[in-house]
């Protein structure tokens, strides 16, 4: 496209699917304990 | 006729606001337009950004309106950029729709399984900092040390409730988890034994301010610990305002060089220095530079959550000082990104290619449901930032949850059951937001906290500008 770059290629719709495993780390688990950090958490489902 | 029809196809006029939502911002020189329901970011140049725009306002002829502003541009390279939103939409990657929330009603209906634990090991402190939501580690009620037998229990009880999650998650917490070591180092040991009989994988964080840490700890942690929490505010004044010894002295001397060196055999990964700001320095991002400046690659410094009686809180007239701080901090990492001298900000962090599923997004972060807090005796809470509280008192290690009630509250707590979540464009990042805030200022933790919600947004475009700058360089 000449005047759109699009940075990622995957879709919450997409983990719709298999997603809710929830093998993935607590947010208050890693430095935060004020605030909710769930968005920069990382998928864990194949680990 | 054949002229309404085209305008019709150029415009896309069926777009209702709340269904499909997009935001758009410009930060640093990047124009970005997030596509709230798909997740996806999409970089765009002037005059796409304007276009997409007036898309979303249900303009009934962009090419006329483009064309009052960008006189060079031709008809027919206005028709393309349109296609090139067209094309997007059709993939799902812009205006796409709001299909989750029917989907949310099967994530209530799932079974959940406890698979995380906050371990109070001490109600005590050897610090008296100012802020503490724990009242100086007492948590507004008696001193005590969390017993081994307690500790055990406490593992048995993650272990028992864990259902098939084979990653288990322990964060030993407190006040400060270093007054009781004995018992953290054989809590540990205790879970080490479980993980072979049950094929569990304890991760253990230990959460300290480094008043007592030393070189036998830091041999444990690494050996140990999953993730080292070791709090820190930044430059010596203001952590020392704030984080004052029992008898009133600054702890910043005692505890920097113990950080440096636990950092540094961590490999700067795998912890963080954690700080938190207040009201007195709202230029925190002159913390985080130090922090950075001081050598650590891991570093997370936050608002405080205090009540606005509280001297120290964080007042909405300190809002646009703040975000224009988190602002000048995203600046001053792109420059040392390109340097070749960058550190982690905890905050703004985002996965866009492997970040969680979206039932994660929605169900939050589990406080009540998935992650406990447990008191030195054993009494069950929703997450740390509710005990003391008796009303949240769920239930203890003994007699498991007795008060479903309050599981059940918090299980059906997510951005579609908050108000003011439902049109907001960072719901898939901060899912919905934090429980405890939103209760201890509102009274409800459906409710949310705005001051937290407008910094949260702020957090999130400064994230994804960090993203395109480093995609696009």
């Amino acid at each position: 496209m000449k005047h759109i770059t699009t940075l990622n290629s995957r879709n919450f719709k997409e983990s719709m699917k298999k997603g809710g495993c929830g093998e993935c780390q607590t947010s208050c688990q890693s430095a935060c304990k004020t605030s909710c950090t769930v968005g920069n958490q990382t998928c864990e489902h194949k680990k | 006729m054949a002229d309404l029809i085209a305008g019709l196809l150029k415009c896309s006029l069926l777009i209702v606001k709340g269904i499909n939502m997009i935001h758009r911002f410009k930060n640093n020189g990047y124009n970005i337009v997030l596509d709230v329901n798909s997740g996806s970011v999409h970089v765009v140049d002037d005059i796409a950004y304007d276009a997409i725009g007036l898309y979303d306002e249900g303009c009934k002829d962009i090419v006329a309106e483009l064309g009052k502003t960008y006189k060079d541009v031709s008809e027919e390279e206005i028709e393309e950029l349109i296609g090139e939103i067209e094309t997007l939409k059709e993939r799902g990657e812009l205006f796409s729709e709001d299909i989750y929330e029917n989907y949310i009603i099967d994530v209530n209906k799932r079974q959940t399984v406890v698979k995380a634990l906050c371990l109070h090991i001490a109600h005590d402190c050897n610090l008296a900092c100012k802020y503490c939501f724990a009242g100086e580690g007492e948590y507004h009620g008696r001193t005590a040390l969390m017993s081994l037998e307690v500790g055990k229990k406490s593992l048995d009880f993650l272990v028992a409730n864990s259902g098939n999650r084979r990653n288990l998650e322990v964060d030993f917490f407190g006040g400060e988890p270093l007054m009781n070591f004995d018992v953290v180092k054989e809590i540990v040991k205790y879970g080490r034994e479980l993980e072979k009989t049950h094929d569990k994988k304890f991760r253990f964080t230990l959460t300290t301010n480094g008043v007592l840490l030393n070189d036998d700890i830091m041999e444990f942690a690494n050996k140990e610990m999953a993730n080292l929490v070791l709090s820190i505010d930044g430059r010596k004044e203001i952590h020392d305002m704030m984080r004052p010894s029992r008898n009133n002295k600054g702890s910043y001397d005692l505890v920097l060089p113990k950080f440096k060196k636990a950092a540094e055999s961590r490999h700067q990964t795998d912890y963080y220095v954690r700080g938190t700001f207040t009201h007195y320095n709202t230029d925190f991002y002159k913390d985080v530079l130090h922090l950075a400046d001081l050598g650590f690659k891991q570093i997370s410094v936050e608002p405080v959550v205090a009540p606005q009686s509280e001297d120290y809180a964080i007042t909405e007239e300190d809002v646009p000082v703040i975000c224009e701080g988190y602002d000048k901090l995203a600046s001053e990492m792109l420059k040392r990104m390109n340097e070749g001298n960058e550190f982690n900000f905890f905050h703004f962090m985002i996965d866009l290619e492997g970040g969680p599923c979206v039932a994660k997004r929605l169900s939050g972060c589990g406080s009540g449901t998935e992650y406990l807090a447990v008191t030195p005796w054993g009494d069950l809470y929703p997450c740390h930032q509710f005990v003391g509280n008796e009303d949240f008192l769920m239930g203890n290690l003994d007699d498991g949850i007795v008060r479903t009630d309050i599981c059940n509250e918090f299980k059906h707590c997510n951005v579609y059951s908050k108000p003011d979540c439902k049109n907001c464009f960072a719901k898939f990042y901060c899912s919905g937001g934090c429980a405890a805030n939103a209760y201890n200022f509102h009274g409800s933790i459906n409710a949310s906290y705005d001051i937290g919600c407008k910094l949260q947004k702020k957090r999130v475009e400064c994230a994804l500008m960090l993203k395109a700058a480093g995609k696009l360089k």
